[in-house]
C-alpha cells in the first residue's frame, strides 16, 4: 500500500503533523514512523518528573493507541529509516530491518541527538547522556545509587538533572566550559542569579572548567579529570552540551542542509517538496525585528507543535506561514523560569524585581522596544511580556521595572510613550 | 475509572473514560479532545489548559503559582476557573466547561 503521507520522526512534531493533517480534512493514509520503542512521548520531563520516579514513558505519552486508531494514523515503532529517495511524485524510505515505506508526500521530523564529546573514557560505564525516554530510565537507575554526581554542561537539561539531585541529597558538580551558565539562551543577568541559586542550594559549579578525561575503574567511571589538574569523583556523569540536528536523510535526499535542514517559512525545504520541522529544522526566524538573527533552529515544544501544524497545511497546499512569539521553560529545583521572546541583539536590559528574592525578570530592549524576557517564578510578567510581544505593543523601559505596577497595565497604558520608529513587527 | 465530561464553549460534550491519578487535562490531551492545548504538557508555564469547573465537581484546592498563572489565560478567569493540568482524577466522575480559545 502507499502512504498518502510518511512522518520519519515519532516525536512531539510528528504527532502534530499528523493530527493537523487530519484537521485539516486529510483523509488519505498516514504512517508515522520512529526508531524508539514507545509510543511517542513528551521529552521535557525526561530531565525533571522522570529522574525523581514521578513518570514513565507511558505516563508521557501524547496520545492513546485507540486515538490513533481512530484517526487513521499508523504508528509504527522500532523501525529505523536509513535511505531513502524521491521524485515530484513521492518515493520510498527503506527501514535498517529492510521494510520499505513508500509514499507520495514526506514530511522530516527527525530531531536532533546529543553532542557528544570524544574525551577519554567516554565508554565507561555511568557516562550517561540524556535524550529519550531509554536514556532516562537509564540515568534514573544510576542515580539511584550514586553519590557524586558530575553534570558536563551548564545548559537547561544539566541543570535540571543537576538541580533534581542535588535536592535528592546527592554530591553534585557542574562543570561548563564557558564563563557563564546557560550561555546560549539567557542574558548575563540571568546567567549569574542561576550561578548564585545553584550554589545556595549547595551544588558545586565550575565555570571555564576543560575537561581532559574521564578516569574509570573496572570499566566504571569513577572522576573527572579537568585542565587544571582537579580530579572530580563521580559516580555518574551526564554530558549535556547541546544537540545536533538529525540531518542524513536529508542530505541523501540532497537537501539544502545547514545547521539543521534548511527550510522556508512554509516548512518547505529546499527541493520544494519534502517538510521539515521541530528541532531538526532551520528555519526563518519566526518573530523577526530589524536587528534579530535572521535563520536559527528553535528547541522548544512550542516550536515542534506550531511548525509543524504550518507543515500539515504546506503538504496539503495550504497557504501557511509561521510567525509566532517562541517561549521556552525550565524548571530547575523550585526555580520556574519563562521565557518569551529571543533576546539576541538586546542593547538594553531592565531588572523587575530583586534576584536575590528569586522572584524576578529580566526584560531586553533594543532601540526602545521590548524583544524578550526571561522570567524566574514570575509566570505573570512572562504571560504579560508574552501578549505584548504578539500584539506588538509598546513597553517604556523607564516603567517596566516598577515592581508597583503589573506590566498588564504598563501596556495598556504604553501607546503615546512609543518609540518614533516602530522596530517590532507585531503578529 | 472516573468519566469525564468536557463541554465546549459552544455547548457539545465529549465524555471520555480517564483514570484515577491522572489529570483532567492529560485526559483530554491522550483523547483528542479539542479545546484543551496544554504547550507545556502540565509543567504551570503556559496556561492553556484553562477550565471551568462544574459545580458538582470538586477538586484539592489551588496552590499559589496555579492561581498566578490564572490572571493569564486567553480568556479572563471565572470564580471557577482552573489549569486543568493541575486537577488530579479520583474516583468520582467530573464535568468541565472549556474556553471558547487557550492562546
Amino acid at each position: 500500500m502507499r502512504i498518502g503521507t510518511l512522518i520519519i520522526g515519532a516525536c512531539q512534531a510528528g504527532v502534530q503533523l499528523a493530527c493537523s493533517l487530519r484537521e485539516l480534512g486529510d483523509t488519505e493514509p498516514i504512517v508515522l514512523v520512529g526508531e524508539e520503542p514507545h509510543a511517542p512521548y513528551q521529552r521535557p520531563p525526561l530531565s525533571k518528573a522522570f529522574l525523581k520516579g514521578q513518570a514513565t514513558a507511558d505516563s508521557l505519552t501524547f496520545r492513546t493507541h485507540e486515538f490513533y486508531a481512530e484517526h487513521r494514523i499508523e504508528l509504527v515503532t522500532r523501525e529505523r529509516i536509513v535511505s531513502i529517495k524521491r521524485d515530484s511524485t513521492g518515493g520510498v524510505a527503506t527501514a535498517e530491518s529492510g521494510r520499505r515505506f513508500e509514499f507520495a508526500r514526506l514530511a522530516l521530523t527527525t530531531g536532533a541527538v546529543p553532542r557528544q564529546i570524544p574525551f577519554d573514557g567516554s565508554e565507561l560505564e555511568g557516562v550517561s547522556y540524556l535524550r529519550t525516554a531509554t536514556d532516562a530510565a537509564l540515568l534514573e537507575q544510576r542515580l539511584q545509587t550514586a553519590q557524586n554526581v558530575v553534570v558536563v554542561g551548564g545548559g537547561f537539561i544539566g541543570l535540571e538533572v543537576a538541580a533534581g539531585a542535588r535536592a535528592a541529597g546527592k554530591t553534585v558538580t557542574v562543570l561548563e566550559a564557558a564563563p557563564r551558565l546557560v550561555g546560549r539562551a539567557v542574558s548575563e543577568a540571568t546567567s549569574a542569579f542561576y550561578l548564585a541559586a545553584h550554589r545556595r542550594r549547595g551544588t558545586r559549579v565550575v565555570l571555564n572548567a576543560q575537561v581532559t578525561r574521564f578516569l574509570g575503574q573496572h570499566d566504571r567511571v569513577t572522576g573527572v579529570e579537568l585542565a587544571s589538574g582537579d580530579v572530580i569523583e563521580a559516580d555518574v556523569v551526564l554530558i549535556g552540551v547541546g544537540v545536533i540536528a538529525r540531518t542524513e536523510l536529508a542530505e541523501q535526499l540532497g537537501l539544502a542542509v545547514d545547521n539543521g535542514i534548511v527550510v522556508d517559512a512554509s516548512a518547505r525545504c529546499s527541493d520544494g517538496l519534502t517538510v521539515a520541522a521541530g528541532d531538526c529544522a532551520n528555519l526563518p526566524n519566526p518573530s523577526l525585528t530589524p536587528g534579530g538573527i535572521e535563520r536559527l533552529r528553535l528547541e522548544s515544544v512550542q516550536n515542534a507543535i506550531e511548525q509543524a501544524k504550518v507543515a500539515a497545511a504546506t503538504l496539503l497546499g495550504l497557504p501557511a506561514e509561521y510567525s509566532t512569539v517562541p517561549w521556552f521553560w525550565s524548571d530547575q529545583a523550585d526555580l520556574k523560569l519563562q521565557i518569551a521572546g529571543l533576546s539576541g541583539g538586546h542593547d538594553q536590559v531592565v531588572l523587575r524585581g530583586d534576584p536575590e528574592s528569586e522572584k524576578f525578570s529580566v526584560l531586553y530592549y533594543r532601540a526602545g522596544w521590548l524583544i524578550a524576557a526571561d522570567c524566574v517564578n514570575r509566570p505573570l510578567d512572562f504571560i504579560a511580556v508574552r501578549a505584548l510581544l504578539h500584539s506588538g505593543q509598546h513597553l517604556p523601559a523607564a516603567q517596566a521595572g516598577d515592581l508597583s505596577l503589573p506590566l498588564k497595565k504598563l501596556v495598556a497604558s504604553a501607546l503615546e510613550t512609543a518609540p518614533a520608529v516602530p522596530v517590532l513587527l507585531g503578529k | 475509572m472516573p468519566s469525564v465530561t468536557y463541554i465546549s464553549a459552544t455547548g457539545s460534550e465529549t465524555a471520555v473514560a480517564g483514570f484515577a491519578g491522572d489529570s483532567v487535562m492529560e485526559t483530554a490531551v491522550r483523547n483528542g479532545v479539542p479545546g484543551i492545548v496544554a504547550e507545556c504538557g502540565g509543567s504551570l508555564s503556559c496556561a492553556t489548559c484553562h477550565v471551568f469547573v462544574c459545580a458538582d465537581s470538586v477538586f484539592d484546592p489551588m496552590q499559589e503559582l496555579e492561581d498566578d498563572m490564572l490572571d493569564g489565560t486567553a480568556i479572563d478567569r471565572e470564580p471557577n476557573s482552573r489549569l486543568s493540568c493541575q486537577l488530579t482524577l479520583r474516583d468520582a466522575d467530573i464535568r468541565v466547561t472549556t474556553p471558547e480559545t487557550q492562546v
